[in-house]
């Protein structure tokens, strides 16, 4: 694939079709982790590596046992009459695989920074049910992405929630100093910001690449 | 614990969307017409009991060391199988949802549910649990269905509603109009508890 396939899934992950203000993937970490900026930086980060590696080990998943394709590894090993189609099992192989990972990178990340583990709390295993990450090996799998397009989905999908992150906890930041109702105080006020946010990104859908 | 407590709690004490804050992404993504939030809640209620009922079942031999991965392969079973059921018997909702059938697996609600209540409690009282927070989560998606399609395109479930002469709010129905409804509901409803607790 040339590198403008590749440039239009960046700038479409990240703007046009970005995966918190767009798709809606990704909310309740997107509301719990957004109030502090290096929280957020640091999540932003987690979800990235979590999200590349995924698409990767998912991509090859699919590709060599799940599929009914001649390279199946089942079909190469035990030589039914045609290649088995297993398609069926992604949903629960693509959220252990998920889980798996998750647990990893809890684990280098409480060895490499004890600080960013204890300010990320519980919300570090939640990315487990992080709603992106199953959903961005899910969408490599709609839209019938490569390998390489897969990897770049993965990253740059992350890439986006990272973005929508930062932005959001820079202006709950602020908020935390401005006069709000206080039926609205907290959560209400945040999805109204997200409303606001996701209005400017809808601007990017304008946008003609490619 | 009281039968009729566990059960009506998720309606409005404890209503997984708007007290729990739990399940907030399929309410975004699915509430643009009520005909996929009563899909998406109906699908995701048969998930939940499902998934409470057997994780009940098998509370007390499960290693509490590997208990997550096992509630969520439960839960992933389950959701592959109304993915199956859907997309042959209602293939027009299976192809609107879309990515977010699959995505009831990560759905907070469930496995929240599973956590808190199932693998510590009876299999009638889980039951009963699943079945009160599912149909609190239909509701909550009924609402903002409702709210959002009679404003963004003047129907509700594809019925009109109004005149030919109504100019429909079209930004309720895209991604923005999503979040500000639910950012305000909840607003209006944490505005009712301070009401009621003064």
């Amino acid at each position: 694939m040339e590198l403008k396939t590749l440039m239009i899934i960046v700038v479409s992950s990240i703007f046009i079709n970005n995966f918190v203000l767009s798709r809606f993937l990704g909310i309740c970490p997107y509301i719990g982790v957004s109030k502090k900026i290096d929280s957020a930086i640091g999540m932003g980060f987690a979800v990235v590596f979590v999200m590349t590696l995924a698409s990767m080990v998912t991509w090859l998943i699919n590709n060599f046992l799940l599929k009914p394709s001649p390279s199946n590894l089942f079909y190469i090993l035990f030589s039914p009459k045609e290649p088995p189609d297993l398609m069926f099992l992604k949903t629960i192989a693509f959220i252990l695989v998920i889980a798996s990972l998750v647990q990893f990178v809890e684990m280098v990340i409480q060895k490499l920074s004890p600080g960013l583990y204890r300010s990320l709390g519980i919300y570090l295993p939640l990315i487990t049910t992080n709603c992106a990450i199953l959903g961005v090996t899910i969408l490599n799998l709609d839209l019938n992405y490569s390998f390489i397009e897969s990897i770049v989905h993965g990253f740059s999908a992350g890439l986006g929630f990272t973005l929508a992150l930062i932005l959001m906890a820079g202006i709950r930041e602020r908020l935390e100093l401005a006069p709000i109702p206080e039926s609205l105080k907290g959560i209400p006020i945040a999805f109204i910001m997200a409303s606001l946010m996701s209005i400017a990104f809808l601007g990017f859908s304008g946008l003609k690449i490619g | 614990m009281s039968l009729t407590k566990e059960f009506f709690k998720g309606f409005y004490t404890e209503n997984p969307v708007f007290r729990l804050a739990l399940g907030l992404c399929p309410t975004l993504a699915v509430s643009n017409s009520v005909q996929n939030a009563v899909g998406m809640g109906v699908a995701a209620t048969f998930v939940l009991i499902c998934s409470n009922v057997i994780i009940s079942l098998i509370r007390n031999v499960v290693p509490k060391k590997i208990r997550i991965p096992i509630y969520i392969v439960v839960i992933a079973t389950f959701v592959t199988i109304v993915d199956l059921v859907m997309a042959a018997f209602a293939p027009d909702l299976h192809k609107s949802l879309g990515i977010f059938v699959p995505l009831i697996v990560v759905n907070c609600i469930i496995l929240g549910r599973a956590e808190a209540f199932a693998g510590k409690n009876s299999v009638f009282y889980s039951f009963l649990d699943g079945l009160g927070m599912g149909i609190g989560f239909l509701l909550a998606l009924t609402l903002i269905g409702v709210t959002r399609e009679l404003l963004g395109d003047g129907k509700i479930w594809g019925i009109p509603m109004f005149g030919s002469g109504f100019e429909p709010v079209l930004l309720f129905i895209l991604p923005p109009g999503a979040f500000l409804t639910l950012g305000l509901y909840l607003g209006l409803f944490n505005w009712i508890d301070n009401k009621t607790k003064k």
